[in-house]
């Protein structure tokens, strides 16, 4: 009688770690989060000499994607949507297997992880798997506003 | 650590993807992988389980060595599924799902040979193992190979 209570504490067991995946993937989570992999990258910053592109004035969407990786390819037609039509937003797409110097240095373990960058290039949080456009736009929203509309205030 | 921490500033982003595939078939094709290794784990050990797990094992060696479309899983999915389904709206690139097979044949692969070796337990841990990737994919279309790519590339790098 062993097989059949095996066989359903097995499925059991890949049903809640489904469960947690599905809710995870995409949503936003702000860095410095406590025990998060992000804690060591609190205060990094990026900027074009890493990306080798300008950031953002609003937000960067540092996409970091592998060839073997399906989520990858719906994430980068979420965000570059996004980026084309809202203002001052960029998205960049990064090979993690050549770009393991930040793969280390922000803690990524999969793929695509994108790492989102407030106005001054300084990493707000990051999205994990695959993300759609209202995590995208959630994302933004957490971001701070541009130093310009502070001056100006 | 191989090198120093500045990396070359052009962005490049991976390789497009060779043809797609239907994105349905590797699911449905874990779905049958799944049943089987049910099926194994009722068996509990001896023989018979053994023999089960190598059928699925060699099954996922046809797909690391010819893709995922080259197994009798993505021939029944051709034969008999699709030809009742809607054609796809999206198409998947090939090679997450055959590196997939890849890990799934190191798993199950190495519970044959333990237990060809003596080692009876290695076919129920085998094949709990890779009914939980095998359910993964099939129920959530979550590719835990696809989610292992990455670790591995950074560990690849360590060494």
């Amino acid at each position: 009688m062993r097989g059949p209570v095996l066989v359903l504490a097995v499925l059991a067991l890949a049903s809640v770690i489904g469960l947690v995946w599905r809710a995870r993937n995409g949503r936003f989570r702000a860095s410095g989060g406590s025990g998060s992999a992000a804690d060591d990258a609190r205060d990094a910053r990026l900027g074009a000499e890493d990306l080798g592109v300008t950031p953002g004035e609003r937000a960067t969407f540092v996409q970091l994607s592998s060839e073997v990786c399906a989520a990858c390819r719906s994430t980068h037609r979420v965000l570059s949507a996004v980026a084309a039509t809202e203002p001052g937003v960029v998205h960049v797409e990064l090979d993690a297997a050549q770009r393991l110097d930040l793969v280390e240095r922000f803690g990524v373990l999969r793929t695509p992880t994108t790492l989102v960058l407030g106005p001054d290039g300084a990493v707000v949080g990051r999205m994990s798997g695959a993300t759609d456009r209202a995590q995208a736009l959630a994302a933004l929203a957490s971001c701070p506003r541009p130093r310009r509309d502070a001056a100006a205030r | 650590m191989t090198s120093s921490r500045p990396t070359p500033s052009v962005p490049t982003a991976p390789a497009p993807a060779p043809g797609g595939i239907d994105p349905r078939g590797p699911r449905v094709g874990a779905a049958l992988t799944a049943v089987l290794l049910v099926v194994v784990l009722l068996l509990g050990g001896g023989l018979p389980a053994t023999l089960l797990l190598a059928v699925v094992a060699a099954g996922f060696a046809t797909g690391a060595a010819r893709g995922v479309g080259g197994t009798w899983q993505a021939w029944v999915f051709a034969h008999v599924v699709r030809p009742r389904l809607v054609p796809p709206t999206e198409l998947e690139d090939p090679r997450p799902p055959r590196f997939a097979q890849l890990v799934g044949l190191v798993i199950t692969g190495l519970g044959v040979l333990l237990a060809l070796l003596g080692v009876a337990a290695a076919v129920p841990v085998a094949a709990a193992l890779a009914l939980v990737a095998a359910f993964l994919n099939a129920a959530f279309g979550l590719c835990l190979g696809c989610e292992l790519y990455l670790l591995g590339a950074r560990l690849r790098a360590r060494t």
